[in-house]
């Protein structure tokens, strides 16, 4: 089979899916609603699979394949074409987005059963994949660029998908509009690297990179990294353009899941480790993004720490755990990235969807100060939910451990790391351990807090959505052993396994920036790790455990701070006030008094309406019924001819 | 001979009649016979000039003019019997149904 073929059928089925379900999918039953979207959703993943086969046993192997299929625009010089890319990153990525998807739809069959637009629902799953598919195995930047709109949209439809509801319906606009900021700065760096290259084709675009001569268009590359990444940042959430993702929750836990966990949230990440090549010529863009991504993590972590909502908790989560992925790529070790973007996947949805689990028994309570004790009821949901706890804290042996363990390493000895981004990053660690337990006992052990009304409705979810729960938690244990660690005499396959793609920018990297020799030893630097998990891990089963009065001792004794983390720093208010209020005064005081009533509907249309009407006020008096006046008006026009004739001819 | 100028100076003269009676009388038969007067005065100047310049041209011309004439008047005739029945009046002023 070739390749060509199986690149689309693997990224076809999910638009057709969409396409089936969003134009018959209201007359169709809910099984049939899902069987197809399921159903896309599987294919996807069997060709991603057979793709993955074909390619690895090809010859051409490890470089990348691509195939343009037809010129979508030619204009001047610059032509994109519908082509895509397949090499080992793709492979990763097409690998870890079907599988989630996949489990994640079989998972919506359960959740979504009693909620109404069944179909709606499927139909923009299936056409987010199909998007997302696209941005991944795009060959071209505008290409990619489709996806990335593609999702931004499908997020913008799931999130306010209870569109009655006023928070969800606010909470897709907040999503697109910032994200929307991001965007600007993706075109534009877009646009900058076709003015320097003349081409948009990641092989062209890639090649012509390569062959530069250190330090030349090194401030055009610095600005197109800087600009990408504003794109990045709205789009995987960090800082400043982070504010959307906690509200995303209002969408169904499901769509948190796939789209705010596992895969749009990392097109930021993909799109950095795809242009390395661009970073690598631009070191002080790479050390930007990872400022960013490290403070990012650090900043959410701490917000995390005073989050009473599940959700909202397991958001700014992710949000710290995508800076992390953007501080392994802005370290300079691009492959540590990709490798916590992969594990976080698995166990970031199965937190979600372990959370939906818990939702759903507890009636639509996500407060944690009316859960407590529920791992009597929920025993499944517990043991999964407890697996991805442990993967995300960094606890050896589970998945989360192995990557973000290469990343604190990079963050200390990679090309573009300083030790106080590893310290920083190690005490988020801490911070990540910290908050995860304290979520995990606050829900499942302890006295239960649980309301009398939602006492009885505890129930264990059905295997619907407890299956891809098992199965998630299942990679959320293996994942993390494609690379083991240097420390313990491992061979760091992954990392290996994705040298082709890296290698040409982590070789500039270095030529550029002399190697320092940091104090700390592999093995060291992962005992710190280590440490910082059990710490975080003791102190939060301490104090949510044991004696359980300290946090309240603590709000008491510090309430200002406890308070401005509560409300998360006050950004969204200090967003509201600097940016979204005066856009509101200037929008309804001038563009829309002003402009669209005054100049607009006044003068323009309500004008051009009454001159003609004056005109024609004025213009039909002749016609005044009286024929002498008419007699009159026949015997001037005949003089004025006659006048004129005589004028002309004399 | 009479010269040329004292037909055409005749011939404006009808001419002006004719305008004047048009725009000015009330009678609408009396407008008709000072459109027919415009256009016998007319008549007579092509005449004129078709014999000064010696060629029958203007004789030609004439005859178009009679039949257009004639036939402008058959049609004008019956409007007007058609609005005296209707209006019983013959006052070009009482034609007015067409005013604002």
């Amino acid at each position: 089979m070739n390749l060509e073929i199986l690149l689309l059928l693997m990224v076809l089925p999910p638009l057709a899916g969409a396409a089936l379900n969003g134009i018959l999918g209201r007359r169709f039953s809910q099984a049939t609603v899902s069987l197809i979207g399921c159903g896309a959703a599987g294919l996807s993943m069997v060709f991603a699979l057979l793709t993955a086969w074909v390619y690895s046993h090809s010859t051409t192997q490890p470089a990348p394949f691509t195939y343009p299929y037809f010129t979508w625009i030619q204009a001047g010089e610059l032509r994109a074409q519908y082509a895509l890319y397949y090499d080992r990153l793709t492979l990763i990525m097409t690998l870890t987005v079907t599988v989630v998807a996949f489990l994640i739809h079989l998972y919506s069959r359960g959740y979504m059963e009693h909620e109404g637009g069944y179909y709606r629902f499927f139909t923009y799953m299936n056409l987010f994949l199909f998007m997302m598919l696209t941005l991944v195995t795009a060959a071209n930047y505008p290409l990619m660029f489709v996806g990335w709109e593609g999702v931004g949209l499908c997020s913008y439809l799931l999130i306010g998908f209870y569109f009655r509801k006023k928070s969800a319906a606010d909470a897709g606009k907040k999503a697109f509009i910032v994200t929307r900021i991001g965007d600007a700065g993706f075109t534009v760096g877009v646009a900058l690297l076709f003015w320097t290259f003349h081409s948009l084709d990641f092989q062209t675009v890639f090649q012509r990179v390569k062959d530069l001569p250190p330090g030349q268009f090194e401030s055009v590359l610095t600005a197109v990294g800087l600009l990408l990444f504003l794109g990045a940042a709205g789009k995987s959430a960090q800082l400043p353009l982070y504010v959307w993702l906690p509200d995303a929750m209002e969408g169904p836990t499901p769509v948190s899941a796939l789209i705010h966990a596992a895969t749009m949230v990392t097109a930021g990440v993909y799109l950095v480790a795809r242009s390395s090549i661009i970073y690598a010529h631009a070191p002080s863009a790479l050390a930007v993004v990872g400022l960013v991504g490290c403070l990012t993590a650090f900043y959410a972590g701490t917000i995390a720490l005073a989050q009473n909502d599940l959700k909202r908790m397991l958001a700014y989560s992710t949000i710290s755990q995508l800076g992390y992925m953007f501080l392994g790529c802005g370290a300079g070790v691009f492959a540590a990235g990709i490798f916590h973007l992969m594990t976080h996947a698995f166990f970031k949805s199965l937190l979600f969807l372990a959370a939906g689990s818990v939702m759903h028994a507890m009636s639509g309570e996500l407060d944690m100060r009316k859960m407590g004790g529920l791992r009597h009821k929920l025993k499944t949901t517990y043991a999964t939910f407890l697996i991805g706890t442990l993967a995300i804290s960094g606890v050896p042996l589970f998945a989360g451990f192995f990557s973000k363990d290469e990343i604190l390493a990079g963050a200390y000895e990679g090309p573009l790391g300083k030790p106080w981004l590893f310290w920083l990053g190690t005490f988020t660690a801490g911070l990540t351990a910290f908050y995860m337990f304290r979520a995990l006992s606050m829900t499942f052990y302890g006295k239960s807090r649980v309301e009398p009304e939602a006492e009885h409705h505890l129930h264990e979810s059905g295997y619907k959505m407890t299956i891809p729960l098992m199965v998630l938690a299942f990679f959320s244990i293996v994942a993390g052993w494609v690379s083991w660690p240097r420390a313990w005499h491992g061979s760091e396959a992954f990392d290996r396994y994705l040298d082709p793609v890296f290698s040409p920018a982590t070789e500039a990297l270095r030529n550029a920036s002399p190697e320092l020799m940091g104090g700390l030893s592999p093995g060291a630097l992962m005992g710190f790790s280590i440490l910082a998990a059990a710490i975080g891990i003791g102190v939060a089963l301490w104090w949510y455990l044991k004696s359980t009065d300290i946090p309240e001792q603590l709000a008491e004794r510090y309430p200002d701070f406890y308070r401005i983390l509560t409300h998360k720093y006050y950004v969204d208010e200090f967003y509201n006030w600097l940016i979204v209020r005066p856009l509101c005064v200037v929008s309804d005081k001038f563009l829309w008094r002003v402009v669209d009533v005054g100049v607009i509907d006044n003068v323009m249309v309500n004008g051009a309406g009454e001159t003609t009407a004056s005109v024609g006020g004025v213009l039909r008096r002749i016609q005044s019924g009286n024929i002498p006046s008419y007699a009159a008006w026949v015997v001037l026009g005949a003089v004025v001819w006659l006048l004129y004739i005589f004028a002309a001819h004399s | 001979m009479v010269p040329l100028s004292h037909y055409l100076a005749l011939s404006v003269i009808l001419f002006v009649i004719g305008a004047a009676g048009f725009l000015f009388r009330r009678n609408i038969i009396t407008v008709f016979m000072c459109i027919e007067l415009m256009l016998n005065a007319v008549n007579l100047a092509f005449m004129a000039f078709s014999r000064f310049r010696g060629n029958l041209d203007g004789q030609i011309f004439v005859f178009f003019v009679i039949v257009v004439a004639a036939a402008e008047a058959a049609v004008g005739l019956a409007v007007i019997i058609a609005l005296h029945r209707n209006r019983a009046s013959l006052n070009i002023e009482d034609v007015d149904s067409m005013k604002m």
